[in-house]
């Protein structure tokens, strides 16, 4: 099966059906609708269901609203304090991992990268925490005078025990003088962080969208870039194709962000939303509020990059559009440089991945530029929507899985034996085991930026030191027979 | 720039985030930006900077009461699930949501670099109203058929214990169901996160199953081995370096005594990469669990962590309880070695005192440089206490000891300890504050070195103040957990970092004619 680059629909299903086998009958006939082998056409037979509950037991490797939440959308804005409110665990687990980097001194003018918590007792649950959060709002003005604003994400119990948090928030703000944002984000809310994006969005739709007036003269060129958490770097890198094709980002969304630029976003005349899955609903709203147009970029990759520039540029005149082919034209000697350097290292690899929401789709073309293939891909936590946008970029048979596994995404990278597994820290040391070359797609393995054109060339470095390294050749110790290693 | 040039290996020179965005097209991008931040000034800036790094600000800092700010301590079910992973065959499977399970699978694995398997029953808005006994049943189901596990270990996620599960009558349920046979082993505990911290999660999960397993059909005396050796119980508690069961159980074999760790996950924690992956790679055997109220004596090695456990053992299973610091440096050790020697009623081998000696030895050699400097300690309490008689042991001072998840013993204990050593009295004990606490203390009272887990990174930064880490968690550097930090050997590790993160300091920091060749 493993020797053409792409199995046949028939076969894929064939494998699909050989793993669901070892599920109890009811996981697996849920499961049997989570996991098909791709039709470019998007047929109805090959309709993958998502964003449905996670069965129990199965080791999902999906996370909960609050990190959807706190973790995605709330967590870099970097002049805001973002209080896990609730138990100490959520955000100590969640401090400073995510990598959303963002200028500014920390427990001055930037909180990113700190774990501030109402840290709750035995007693907040019985008697409430809604004092206790009152008291915490007080100590970090006091504390931290330069904050903007705080936002208040509810772990579990806070949706339990009946805290009025809206109320605290509400009151405290008149008090203090800035905006104090509740966000019902508890974890048990929705079947996974998507849910958590959402009530984000809405967070912001409610309580900050709008508000500011605008710090600056406003131009016919002012976009606003959404969906982007500049994890090592990425928005920097994509904002200065922006800058170059003549565009002036006013607001970032929420990577090295600040709640002056989400107050005053409204500003835009173009909103740039490269994550879809996690900020769609603010660009529906603001094209709902304020008529601001939105499109969809993808920033990976010397393929969607220059398509997607080109794209943009059509929203604007023709000094946008020669600009942006002059860029195009600067970075084409940059790719090529790269591809030159690294395509033949990489040509015919095979690539599986299972990341969040947006790149198991967004990342294809980058790999492809590089002459890989994505052989399998899934999402953590996607909608309807995003496979739609899957299917047709994918050659029929491969394998698209939802929601996957711990036991499927080591059971289909056993029948499929691919060069290079893509997915999160949680799968990270299994592929090793396996001696499967493995890079975390969601931190960027502690490297990146992978947006723009810089990040291209951090992107294909990794790939291919990934790939190509020497290690996986040491594996098996020279008395083992093949087969069975000790 | 530290990236190679173009080699056939190194095909094209990259920067990455360390120093791509040191261009001046990204520095004028950064600068362009603050118009849409509306951010304070840049004087305004360093004003409020330099005042949180005075004592009036810590005065402040001290006052608050209600908010914590980089705590070092974590929720209990992280701990149930390393306690879990002690144990052969054993899955971890926490009742509740399931975003808490990801959180502490990535919090371990950035830790300890290893794959760490753990479940999730998944509760949703449904189970918060009706309860979660069919998530549960479900999920044994869908566990025993996919992983195959020999025992799971449930605990409790806060949503699970606000809304008052019964896990044990779950737990019946899903033997009714058949989602598991009736004799298929599983042990619980109730582990609520708004109570204690990860260490007492440890604790309480680590007693569960050792309560389970000692009622199994295993725990039968006449079914032990016949030895002539005696059969001790070794409790690390929740310790986080693997090479540490490794050395307990080196030290005990070199004695002629049987070790029997209990919780010991420095195989699941640390296997090997041979190509294939193996779920279950080791741990304490379930029969070794089962029968371990048989054995002589068990060691209690972290008193406050394992007050629960202890607890079954002296009260339940009658057994000889030895509490001990954990063994780290020369006296904490030789206090260890001392203890089961009487207990198993052994003589210590002439190697122990051999390697006792060489530490001795090393301590001697290194003594001139870590002597009178000035430390931070922060951490769990148990490990706080022993790293700071191993430091005192070396005539450092310790002036800072923050433990944000001390319990009500920590003062007392600590200041015995510091009032039996002559470098002892520079020390402040700051039971259950925070990393943001010891900012301030950094900063209004200096000191030479940060000893503590890589939360403490930002404080060593800001104050310029070399880290050396020990704890957990440890994301940013690699293998240390590996190695042992107990017994002799562990000490000789200890102070080969310890003394070498002060001479890197020394040698970044000399003026040329003191850059010496010879330390």
């Amino acid at each position: 099966m493993t020797t053409t680059p792409v199995p046949t629909r028939a076969e894929t299903e064939a494998m699909i059906a050989d793993v669901l086998a070892q599920y109890p009958k009811k996981a697996a006939k849920f499961r049997a609708k989570h996991i098909k082998a791709n039709d470019p056409e998007g047929s109805k037979e090959c309709e993958v269901k998502s964003n449905i509950k996670s069965r129990p037991g199965v080791m999902t490797i999906r996370g909960c609203s609050y990190a959807g939440s706190k973790g995605v959308v709330w967590g870099p804005v970097k002049d805001m304090v973002t209080i896990s409110h609730g138990p100490v665990g959520c955000g100590q687990y969640s401090w400073a991992t995510r990598r959303n980097y963002a200028h500014g001194h920390l427990g001055v003018n930037n909180w990113t990268a700190m774990q501030v918590t109402t840290d709750f007792q035995e007693k907040d649950i019985v008697f409430g925490g809604d004092t206790k959060l009152e008291k915490v709002l007080d100590e970090i003005v006091d504390l931290f005078p330069l904050a903007k604003g705080i936002s208040v994400q509810s772990e579990c119990p806070i949706g339990l025990i009946g805290d009025d948090i809206e109320a605290v928030s509400k009151k405290s703000s008149k008090k203090l003088g800035l905006p104090i944002i509740p966000v019902r984000c508890e974890g048990f809310r929705g079947v996974s962080q998507s849910l958590g994006h959402h009530i984000a969005n809405d967070a912001v739709r409610d309580h900050v969208l709008g508000t500011g007036e605008g710090t600056f003269e406003q131009t016919d060129y002012d976009v606003a870039l959404i969906g982007d958490y500049n994890i090592g770097g990425d928005v920097w890198a994509s904002r200065r194709i922006l800058e170059e094709m003549g565009l002036r980002v006013i607001a970032q969304w929420s990577g090295d962000g600040t709640i002056n630029e989400m107050a005053s976003t409204h500003l835009s005349k173009l909103n740039l939303i490269h994550c879809y899955r996690s900020m769609n609903y603010i660009c529906t709203t603001m094209e709902e509020r304020y008529n601001t147009p939105w499109t969809e970029f993808n920033f990976f990759g010397p393929t969607k990059i220059v398509s997607s520039m080109r794209k943009i540029a059509e929203f604007f005149d023709d000094e946008i559009k020669a600009k942006t082919e002059a860029a195009i034209a600067r970075y084409q000697v940059r790719f090529d440089e790269i591809i030159k350097a690294f395509r033949p290292r990489l040509e015919g690899k095979r690539v599986m991945l299972a990341i969040g929401g947006l790149r198991p789709r967004h990342t294809i073309g980058a790999y492809e530029d590089l002459g890989m293939e994505v052989i399998g891909t899934g999402y953590e936590f996607a909608h309807k929507d995003d496979y739609t946008r899957t299917y047709g970029m994918l050659k029929e048979g491969v394998v698209l899985y939802d929601d996957p596994t711990a036991f499927e995404v080591e059971e289909f990278a056993k029948h499929l034996k691919p060069d290079l597994m893509g997915a999160g820290v949680k799968e990270k040391y299994v592929f090793h085991k396996m001696g499967i070359p493995f890079r975390q797609m969601h931190s960027w393995d502690y490297s990146g930026p992978y947006h723009g054109v810089d990040g291209f060339a951090v992107f294909a470095r990794d790939m291919d030191q990934a790939v190509n390294s020497p290690t996986w050749d040491l594996l098996e110790a020279p008395w083992s027979k093949a087969g069975e290693v000790a | 720039m530290t990236t190679p040039e173009h080699t056939s290996a190194i095909p094209l020179q990259v920067l990455d985030h360390n120093d791509v965005f040191r261009d001046e097209v990204y520095q004028e991008q950064f600068e362009n930006k603050r118009e849409f931040e509306n951010g304070a000034s840049k004087e305004e800036v360093e004003r409020v900077l330099q005042w949180t790094q005075t004592w009036e600000y810590r005065e402040k800092n001290f006052a608050r009461e209600s908010l914590t700010v980089n705590p070092a301590k974590a929720c209990q079910p992280l701990g149930a699930v390393l306690a879990g992973l002690g144990f052969e065959g054993t899955l971890p499977l926490v009742h509740g949501s399931q975003g808490c399970v990801s959180y502490f699978r990535s919090h371990f694995a950035r830790h300890f670099k290893e794959p760490v398997p753990a479940a999730s029953t998944s509760m949703t808005e449904d189970a918060a109203v009706f309860g979660g006994i069919n998530n549960l049943v479900e999920a044994m189901d869908n566990m025993s058929a996919l992983y195959k596990p020999k025992h799971i270990a449930v605990s409790t996620t806060c949503m699970a214990e606000v809304i008052g599960e019964d896990l044990f009558s779950y737990i019946g349920a899903a033997r009714e169901q058949e989602a598991i046979s009736q004799d298929f082993p599983v042990s619980y505990a109730h582990t609520p996160s708004f109570v204690g911290s990860h260490i007492n999660g440890y604790d309480v999960m680590l007693k569960g199953i050792l309560d389970s397993l000692s009622k199994s059909a295993d725990a039968d005396a006449s079914k032990i081995e016949k030895s002539d050796k005696v059969r001790l119980n070794i409790i690390p508690g929740f310790d986080t370096y693997v090479g540490n069961h490794r050395e307990y159980r080196r030290m005990l074999e070199l004695m002629g005594v049987h070790p029997i760790i209990l919780g010991d996950h420095s195989a699941s924690l640390d296997s090997p990469a041979d190509g294939e992956y193996d779920l279950y790679p080791g741990g304490t055997t379930l029969v070794d669990g089962a029968q371990a109220k048989f054995n002589r004596a068990s060691f209690i090695l972290q008193e406050s962590t394992l007050r629960r456990t202890a607890e079954l053992i002296r009260d339940v299973w009658k057994q000889e309880l030895v509490t001990l610091e954990t063994p780290i440096g020369v006296t904490g050790t030789d206090a260890f070695v001392t203890a089961v020697a009487r207990t198993a009623d052994v003589k210590v081998p002439a190697e122990l005192t051999l390697e006792r000696g060489r530490l001795v030895d090393a301590i001697t050699d290194s003594s001139a440089y870590v002597h009178g400097k000035r430390v931070a300690i922060a951490g769990d309490p148990d490990l706080v206490v022993a790293l700071t008689r191993f430091v005192l042991e070396l005539g450092m001072v310790p002036v800072h000891i923050v433990s944000t998840n001390a319990d009500s013993t920590f003062k007392a204990r600590m200041e015995k300890m510091l009032s039996a050593s002559k470098f002892g009295d520079a020390a402040t004990v700051w039971p259950e504050k925070d990393l943001w606490h010891l900012r301030s203390l950094v900063f209004t009272e200096p000191v030479d070195l940060l000893i503590g887990s890589m939360q403490l990174k930002w404080i060593g930064r800001e104050t310029n103040t070399p880290l050396f880490r020990v704890g957990f968690p440890i994301f940013d550097r690699h293998h240390l957990h590996r190695f042992p930090i107990v017994g002799y050997a562990g000490g000789l590790h200890l102070l080969t970092g310890l003394v070498n993160t002060i001479l890197d300091e020394l040698d970044r920091n000399a003026p040329a004619h003191s850059y010496d060749a010879v330390r």
